[in-house]
């Protein structure tokens, strides 16, 4: 008779080898309890499910088990044309959508070997710079209330309050942004309404992070709960391909904006800070410190902003100016083109890969010609971070458990697909 | 006057007797007031995040949480001796030309102390406080999955 | 003997009443701390500036479905937030809310071993909790209930011996004789400040709050013992746990900062009328609100310890400390007696 435990087991092998490992005799530490943590658990960031093995508050063992937010996005990719795509992208890691739109439409512009126009490359900048913020201040907030500090939670999404109100001024929508097209942006920012509630933004931002700062950063039981908690040496961050601010708390000094700088980003002038350990305080103060670091390059970017177009100068790739469709035959059967059967991609395969907040998010576009994909993988780096769960958590107790969730940072929405 | 000494301890039989009427009171007026009892799959299943029960919720305690009750048994009892010496601590500590006790008062207190303190250190040494598992020897991440 | 009977009856029903009135309006005020802390509202739709919520929480708990799963054991289930409850409610007997008012005492069982019966009968209240983890018959508050009974047991001991000196400068364990000794010689906080400052925290432990709620720590046991829990029975550990606050805060008050005194006349000294009688009343409650304020202050500034860090506070830090305080205060009481 098959049990619930067997019903909901995750995965055979794993299961053989938990045998294996009694049978060695490591079953003699005790009673072990098995529990479920997810997918509706208030820390687990989403649907994530976990299975814990417990030794009273010891964690001998768990096993992630994904999948509860799945859409299919990567082959949806390929039933629809490329432009019709990018709104999916703001459902991959939600909670820095604008990040995700520039990150698919350089994918699709590499293949298509377009450029855009400078402008266009430091709206793009700030863009993603502000989503940085946007996720980093949710991702700290999140780890706070994980170890207990709701308030911190609360002011941190004050401060994203305000981010959302610069989305909506920027794109139109607050959450779902879709703000690129492929090739440029939906919109141009508007300078005088856009650019001082960027600079209000931040001037009042190192004050928003100073606070945080005073609330955590020497908070001794903050401190407790993270140092030394979670700890992921370097060769099993690189063994497992872990990016982003996880991969620089262990002291890897490997952020795609300067390894293969892409964009306006050569332009800028910015530092990447790493951690030492590798542990869930680094983490949080590498996050600190790339939210100062991202209000340098918004600095830098809203003053130095170019003028000229937004879009690239080649016409065919576009969509024509609304009054031209309206008025003139030919740009309206090239609308009429462009939005029944796309782009005319050339046939190639491209990899393109961009630093998002929760690390490297990766499109890999396999074209056979024509507006639609053959085929798209996304690289999530939620789901490859999340790999390295096990690795960090085994050993450590149910409520630092908490910690490394909330200081891994991931996104199911993304890890899922 | 014998009475009077137990009687000042009436009133508490009399707020335990409160006490335990109003909390039946509470448990009791909604089976009453509230909305019929409806029995469906979801309400009948013990929570663990929205996932059918792994296994029964019945694990062994782990031995430390017996340990830990075997320490609050020893510390606690001798901290009810302790308050007795406290009570007439000030009163005795006085020289015994006053009607003290003098100096034996307070070294039989921090003789008591110290032999409390050894209990505790000993019990410290032997690991019986540590809660944090001992760091398990980690094996390459690769060869764990 | 039958006035002072009806007498005292109607002082256990007067506190009773008041006490709960202060919990249910501690449980709004909380709220609406906490949403001034993180600039928010908080509850402030029902009555005048949010003041009948307690009442609207209360009647919806009162007309909910009374929910008793099937996996639970039944009988202990239903016994377990009643027994949080009681201790709650009984320590609440040998706190001098007042000095006097008229000839009446302003304590309802004026027990010569009064903090001797208030840890007694605090230290009950783990047995609900465990009992509740345990009826539940579900794997988070099974580990929610012995995480707490442990906690609670360890926080017992530094509790206890935290205000032995207290004891010995005030000759007695009656807590009225505690409050006396103050208005001759000022608040106890200034001469033990560790004793108070480890009751304080010991006390936060005691009741579950956050920095050491780890018994019902969201984030990790979802809701701790009462995950099973709904409707009035939840609501009772919930009054439990603010109720055991008042209490833990009454006694903070007359051990450490003068009960219902003030260092100056007519507060210290017992009242000799009715009107100065009430006046200490409310000094007494003022400052329970104060320490109830801080309760509140501190949940909504620190993160939560782990369980190891808690337990060592308590057996490496606290307990040791508590000794050598014990020792101190002895030593330069027998030096100033000789």
């Amino acid at each position: 008779m098959s049990t619930a435990s067997d019903l909901y087991w995750i995965d055979s092998a794993a299961r053989a080898q938990e045998q294996a490992e009694q049978l060695a005799g490591e079953s003699l530490q005790g009673e072990r309890m098995r529990i479920n943590m997810g997918p509706q658990h208030p820390s687990t960031h989403g649907v994530l499910r976990l299975v814990l093995d417990l030794d009273g508050e010891e964690i001998v063992d768990l096993w992630p088990d994904i999948g509860y937010l799945h859409r299919g996005d990567e082959k949806i990719a390929e039933n629809m044309t490329y432009a019709q795509f990018l709104p999916y992208t703001d459902r991959l890691d939600y909670l820095a959508p604008l990040a995700n739109n520039v990150a698919y439409a350089y994918a699709v512009e590499k293949l298509c070997g377009l450029d855009v126009p400078p402008r266009c490359h430091y709206i793009r900048v700030i863009a993603c710079e502000l989503a940085r913020i946007s996720s980093h201040l949710l991702g700290i907030g999140a780890l706070a209330m994980d170890v207990g500090a709701m308030t911190v939670f609360l002011y941190a999404m004050q401060e994203r309050e305000k981010i959302y109100d610069m989305c909506e001024e920027l794109s139109g929508a607050r959450f779902t942004t879709s703000y690129t097209r492929i090739g440029g942006l939906s919109r141009d920012l508007r300078p005088d309404t856009f650019l001082p509630m960027l600079k209000a933004f931040m001037d009042a931002m190192p004050a928003a992070i100073d606070q945080i700062d005073g609330l955590l950063t020497r908070n001794r039981i903050f401190v407790d709960r993270t140092r030394g908690i979670g700890i992921l040496s370097r060769e099993d961050a690189i063994d497992l391909g872990v990016t982003g601010p996880v991969l620089r708390a262990i002291g890897v000094d490997w952020d795609l904006r300067k390894a293969h700088p892409y964009g306006a980003y050569p332009e800028f002038a910015f530092d990447v800070p790493v951690g030492t350990v590798g542990d869930c305080y680094d983490r949080y103060l590498v996050r600190m410190e790339e939210m100062r670091q991202s209000l340098r390059i918004l600095r830098q970017a809203s003053e130095r902003l170019p003028g000229g177009p937004v879009n690239a100068p080649e016409a065919k790739w576009l969509l024509p100016e609304k009054r031209g469709v309206l008025t003139k035959m030919e740009e309206l059967i090239h609308q009429f083109i462009m939005v029944t059967t796309g782009i005319n991609a050339p046939p190639g395969e491209v990899y393109f890969s961009a630093e998002n907040p929760k690390g490297e998010l990766g499109f890999y576009i396999v074209s056979r010609g024509g507006g639609t994909p053959h085929r798209m993988k996304i690289r999530a780096p939620s789901f490859v971070n999340l790999q390295a769960l096990r690795v960090m958590s085994r050993g450590h107790m149910v409520s630092d458990m908490m910690a490394i969730l909330g200081s891994l940072d991931f996104v199911m929405g993304e890890c899922d697909r | 006057m014998q009475v009077d000494e137990l009687g000042v301890y009436m009133p508490v039989g009399g707020m335990l007797i409160i006490a335990a009427l109003l909390g039946a009171a509470m448990v009791l007026i909604p089976t009453l007031l509230g909305m019929r009892r409806t029995h469906n799959a979801v309400e009948d299943s013990p929570y663990e995040c929205g996932m059918p029960p792994l296994e029964e919720a019945h694990a062994r305690f782990s031995v430390k949480f017996y340990v830990t009750a075997m320490l609050f048994i020893v510390f606690d009892l001798e901290g009810v001796f302790l308050l007795g010496w406290a009570a007439v601590y000030r009163d005795l500590i006085r020289p015994v030309s006053e009607g003290g006790i003098g100096w034996p008062l307070l070294w039989g207190g921090v003789i008591f102390l110290l032999v409390l303190e050894v209990a505790h250190v000993y019990a410290w040494r032997k690991g019986v406080l540590d809660w944090a598992p001992r760091p398990r020897a980690r094996k390459p991440a690769l060869e764990q999955t | 003997m039958e006035s002072s009977l009806i007498v005292t009856v109607l002082k256990m029903v007067s506190v009773v009443g008041v006490v709960l009135g202060i919990v249910t309006y501690t449980v709004l005020a909380e709220r609406r701390i906490c949403a001034w802390m993180q600039d928010r509202l908080g509850p402030n739709r029902v009555g005048f500036g949010g003041l009948g919520q307690p009442i609207a929480d209360m009647l919806k708990l009162l007309f909910k479905e009374d929910v008793v799963p099937h996996h639970v054991r039944r009988v202990y289930y239903i016994l377990a937030p009643i027994l949080v409850l009681i201790p709650s409610i009984v320590g609440l007997s040998v706190i001098p809310w007042g000095s006097t008012l008229g000839s009446m005492q302003c304590v309802i069982a004026d027990v010569d071993a009064g903090i001797l019966l208030a840890f007694a009968v605090g230290s009950l209240g783990v047995y609900g909790i465990v009992l509740g983890g345990w009826a539940s018959n579900s794997k988070y508050p099974f580990l929610g209930g012995i995480r707490s009974s442990a906690q609670l047991i360890s926080y017992e001991v530094t509790l206890a011996m935290s205000v032995v000196p207290v004891f010995m400068q005030a000759g007695g364990l009656r807590l009225g004789g505690i409050v006396e000794y103050q208005t001759l010689h000022g608040w106890l906080v200034w001469q033990q400040p560790l004793a108070c400052f480890i009751f304080l925290v010991s006390a936060f432990a005691e009741t579950n709050r956050l920095p050491f709620d780890l018994p019902e720590a969201e984030q990790e046991l979802v809701s701790g013992y009462h995950t099973e829990y709904s409707g009035m029975k939840f609501a009772l550990f919930f009054l439990a746990e603010y109720s055991n606050m008042v209490v833990a805060s009454a006694l903070l008050v007359t051990m450490f900062f003068g009960g219902w005194s003030l260092p100056f006349a007519p507060f210290n000294a017992p009242a000799t009328s009715v009107a100065v009688g009430l006046l200490h009343i409310g000094v007494f409650l003022l400052k329970v609100f104060a320490v109830l304020f801080v309760y509140i202050w501190v949940r909504w500034t620190l993160p939560r310890f782990r369980y190891d860090q808690l337990m060592h506070l308590g057996w490496k830090a606290f307990f040791p400390l508590s000794l050598a305080n014990i020792i101190v205060t002895a030593f330069i009481m027998a030096w100033r007696a000789q």
